[in-house]
């Protein structure tokens, strides 16, 4: 088996971004073709999930616009503390007086950013150990995956609060540790799907002309490696959706004033039973963001597939 | 007349595959897949290498290619020794090999159009502007009979024949003098095959290309290649040109394979029939003759020890009764 | 003449699918006769592979049969639903030898485990105890496994699907498919995957096990010379339509349509040259009406695109035409 050493030139290093980047211009256009639209749409699942995904992006970006009370991020008012939901106030008020469907509208910004930034750092490292340990053989190969193996055997959340809490809690570091716990699924997905591939006809066509090991991997197994991620992804945003609301929850994410939902929760465990509203809404809104997301990352499954490439 | 010079040459090609140690797994021990075998091809002509599943002949075809390091002996490309390197420098001082792949379709990436998949080869040698890239696909597409309308197609839309073509184009452009065609019909209709056997023998003739065809399937061989080297358990077991082999083989499991080819005349059962179905498994060869436990011809000499190849007048026989065999079969 | 085993009549069958309807089958036309051997030939795309899934029952989701019938042994099985199909048809009355032994394997289970399962589900319950039935379904699969020529049934018994040559894994499935013994095995070009050798092993043990169980069999393959050496009629299929049909020898050694002896022209026994059959064949969505092979075909009239005609030679051995070019003059007309 060709190793992976020499192979990889300083040329072959800066196709990375072009061929990731033609990698997406094609998902692209193909998720705006008629015919792969029309397959879509005959999903009714996936298609209430795109709707809920579509929506939630929208309500994130013009949030601020949108919310009723769009200062109830600061400020306080004592006197409308723990009301019900009525006409005023759809979602009711929380224990500082605040607008609750305000704060959920604006929490959508952040448990997207959450989502996005913690797949997407996930995958920046993931994809690429992937790719090198199933194309390499040897102490490489076995090393990362030994690494990856032991990422994996402990839980996320357990690994992230631990981190978290090294971090000092914030955001940020949430997002941090998020992403450095779930790199390993990323790794072991592509690593399975390059160890299938690169072991296929066309890879050995593909040295048969004189293709470095470079080539190989960003231009050949990469593309056709993606598909599984690219599905797993948006799964994985609302996972993450979930376990940052869980990490927030516990403290260990967002900070008071912040919106968040999984905060909002936590705020609301002294209210509860009375105070329903209090953890209802924000936790609907986690429900239906994270149902969207994995509903949405099924039904991208057979969109993905490169069989389904046409020459329209 | 002197004869064309060889444009390849193999001497004592041994390749045993498998056999590594890995410190975390067991070590499988090696299965000899060639077993010194030797020949020559000269430039310009179609060598047709015949044999059954397991018999060695696309390992064969890959260690010549490079792609497969042989355990041991020569490879010598117009007089140059080529042989002892690793893959990727084998390929690079062995570029003027190329290799076609038995299933066209999965030799091709799923991902790419046509026409990226054809500039690819010219991209990795590089020395080539993309307006010249251009042309010469388009050049070989023409030589190969393909429309331009499949270059932005992609495999998936494309027929088995067509794919076929394609991946023959692939290497075209690359300029090989020595083509190693793996099956390039199996799979294929009569009709696709015989479009495309004769579009290899056009490009033979036009483009001066020299072929190894290695096929199981006898009566394509017998219409398409100058010599045929029959090839069983790793060895050469008979190679002489075409005529000769189909008129009078020597080798007795020749015999049997051109006894089984399915004839449309309907015919009693001939000579040659096989004494045990299966072959032995090439894991535990036997000292002697690999064919030995089949050949209904078998004499003690035959189980000790292993036939050399004997060249008679250009028809090289590997077995020890073949001139016995020969005036029975004249007698009967 | 008995009545046909298998007769299908007039089928037609399209598929719905994402790309429009497939028109796979427009009208298939041929008998296996009792006892015989039918070779179903034809070139990639031409419906084999649909019939034998029509005859079964194993369509795909979308396909639909718009006319014909299918008669075995004088029942018809279009009209049967997939229960009586399973329990009384498939497997045990019809036995089906695939085309890819190793798929039809179960890997993870032991040879003898599988063909035990397959005779347990087809034989009748003759009223003894479980170990008993067990002991002897054993013998009667090592016989088979004797008679299909595996060496050494009783170590087979034991070993997995993996363990076993190409050539023996089809011997396998053959007395798979022969342990409930059918009337009618139905083989899917089981000898397309094999060498040449071991295909001449595998075609002689057919004819042998069709004389000596009395079965009949449908063939389908795609090689001429198979046909030829095995089966004692033949059927030529064109692009989901019956094209020839008659007794072997009879049909190889005077083929009549143009597309029969297209062909045999191509086969290496007959041709000096490469020749091939120009143009496409037609893709099930854009099917020309009439004749399919009338735009290839170089004795085509007007006619060809608008109707086919059925014909039947008069020596009564069954030897039919499906073409203009063969129809009595006065029927021609223009």
């Amino acid at each position: 088996m060709v190793g992976i050493g020499p192979g990889l030139r300083r040329e072959d290093k800066k196709v990375l971004a072009p061929s990731l980047s033609s990698c997406l211009i094609t998902f692209l256009r193909r998720c705006t073709s008629v015919r792969i639209l029309s397959k879509f749409v005959r999903d009714i699942p996936a298609l209430i999930g795109l709707v809920i995904v579509f929506a939630a992006v929208i309500v994130a970006v013009i949030g601020p616009w949108v919310a009723p009370h769009p200062g109830d991020i600061v400020a306080s008012h004592l006197l409308q503390r723990l009301k019900p939901p009525s006409a005023a106030f759809p979602f009711g008020t929380d224990n500082l007086g605040r607008d609750l469907l305000s704060r959920v509208i604006l929490g959508t910004r952040g448990a997207l950013e959450v989502a996005v930034i913690v797949v997407v750092l996930a995958s920046v490292i993931g994809v690429p150990l992937g790719l090198i340990a199933g194309y390499a053989s040897g102490w490489l190969s076995e090393g990362i995956m030994r690494i990856t193996d032991v990422f994996l055997a402990l839980p996320q959340l357990v690994l992230a609060l631990a981190l978290a809490q090294l971090l000092t809690p914030s955001l940020e570091s949430a997002m941090i540790a998020l992403a450095l716990t779930y790199w390993p699924f990323f790794t072991r997905l592509v690593y399975a799907e390059t160890r299938r591939l690169q072991a296929s006809l066309f890879v050995d066509a593909l040295r048969g002309i004189g293709a470095g090991s470079g080539l190989i991997i960003f231009f050949h197994i990469l593309p056709n490696a993606i598909s599984p991620v690219i599905v797993r992804g948006t799964i994985g945003m609302g996972f993450t959706i979930l376990v940052a609301a869980v990490l927030g929850f516990l403290g260990m994410g967002a900070t008071p004033p912040a919106p968040d939902w999984g905060l909002t929760i936590s705020e609301s465990r002294n209210y509860l039973p009375d105070a329903w509203w209090y953890a209802t809404f924000p936790g609907l809104a986690i429900l239906v963001t994270v149902l969207g997301f994995n509903l949405l990352g099924d039904g991208l499954r057979d969109l993905v597939d490169p069989r389904l490439r046409r020459s329209h | 007349m002197s004869e064309p010079p060889a444009i390849l040459e193999l001497r004592d090609l041994r390749v045993s595959l498998g056999g590594r140690r890995h410190w975390l797994r067991r070590a499988v021990p090696p299965v000899p897949a060639v077993g010194g075998v030797s020949f020559s091809v000269r430039e310009g002509e179609i060598l047709g290498l015949v044999g059954e599943s397991g018999c060695g002949k696309t390992t064969l075809g890959r260690t010549v290619l490079g792609l497969q390091r042989e355990t041991s002996g020569e490879i010598h490309l117009d007089g140059r020794l080529v042989s002892s390197a690793q893959p990727k420098r084998a390929r690079v001082e062995r570029n003027d090999i190329h290799y076609v792949h038995q299933d066209a379709a999965a030799a091709l990436d799923p991902w790419w159009s046509i026409g990226r998949t054809l500039e690819e080869g010219l991209i990795i040698h590089g020395g080539r502007t993309a307006g010249e890239r251009r042309a010469r696909v388009r050049e070989m597409l023409a030589a190969v009979g393909l429309d331009e309308s499949v270059l932005p197609r992609y495999p998936h839309e494309l027929s088995g024949g067509q794919l076929r073509r394609v991946t023959l184009a692939r290497i075209l452009v690359l300029q090989p003098r020595f083509i190693i065609f793996d099956e390039p019909t199996s799979g294929l209709d009569m009709s696709v095959q015989a479009m495309v056997l004769n579009l290899l023998l056009e490009l033979r003739g036009r483009l001066g290309l020299t072929y190894l065809f290695i096929s199981h399937d006898l009566s394509v061989v017998e219409r398409f290649c100058d010599r045929v080297a029959i090839m069983y358990l790793g060895r050469i077991v008979e190679l002489a040109p075409t005529g000769t082999l189909f008129a009078a083989p020597r080798h007795p499991y020749t015999r049997a394979l051109l006894a089984a080819i399915p004839r449309l005349a309907p015919e009693p059962k001939r000579a040659g029939r096989l004494v045990q179905s299966e072959p032995p498994s090439t894991a535990c060869l036997p000292a002697g003759c690999a064919f030995s436990n089949r050949c209904p011809h078998v004499k003690p000499a035959c189980i000790s020890t292993e036939p050399a190849l004997e060249n008679v007048l250009d028809h090289h026989v590997a077995c020890w009764r073949w001139q016995e065999l020969r005036s029975d079969a004249r007698a009967a | 003449m008995s009545e046909p085993i298998l007769e299908i009549r007039g089928l037609r069958l399209a598929i719905k699918t994402d790309e429009g309807l497939a028109n796979v089958l427009d009208h298939i036309d041929f008998a296996v006769a009792r006892g015989r051997i039918l070779g179903l030939v034809g070139e990639s795309g031409c419906g084999k592979s649909t019939i034998i899934r029509a005859i079964i029952g194993i369509l795909p989701p979308g396909a639909e049969v718009e006319a014909g019938v299918i008669r075995f042994d004088g029942e018809d099985l279009l009209g049967l639903n997939e229960q009586e199909l399973n329990r009384r048809i498939r497997g045990s009355r019809i036995g089906f030898i695939p085309q890819d032994p190793y798929l039809a394997l179960n890997p993870v289970f032991k040879v003898g485990t599988q063909l035990l399962e397959i005779m347990r589900w087809h034989a009748p319950d003759e009223g003894v105890r479980r170990g008993e039935r067990n002991r002897r379904h054993r013998t009667r699969i090592l016989e088979l496994l004797r008679r299909v020529q595996l060496p050494d049934p009783e170590a087979a018994w034991e070993r997995f699907p993996h363990q076993f040559s190409g050539g023996q894994r089809q011997r396998l499935v053959i007395a798979a498919a022969l342990a409930s013994s059918p009337a009618l095995v139905i083989a899917d070009e089981p000898t397309t995957a094999l060498d040449v050798t071991t295909q001449q092993q595998i075609i002689d043990l057919l004819r042998d096990l069709v004389g000596e169980f009395g079965l009949s069999m449908l063939f389908v393959t795609h090689d001429l010379g198979v046909v030829a050496q095995l089966c004692d009629d033949l059927c030529v299929i064109y692009a989901g339509q019956t094209v020839e049909s008659g007794r072997t020898v009879a049909v190889l050694d005077r083929p009549r349509h143009p597309y029969t002896r297209a062909l045999l022209a191509c086969h290496p026994d007959r041709a000096t040259a490469f020749t091939g059959i120009p143009g496409a064949v037609p893709s099930p969505f854009h099917a020309p009406p009439g004749c399919r092979f009338a735009p290839r075909c170089g004795k085509a009239r007007p006619a060809c695109a608008v109707r086919r005609p059925r014909l039947v030679d008069h020596d009564r051995t069954g030897r039919r035409v499906d073409c203009v070019l063969y129809e009595p003059a006065e029927a021609v007309g223009a």
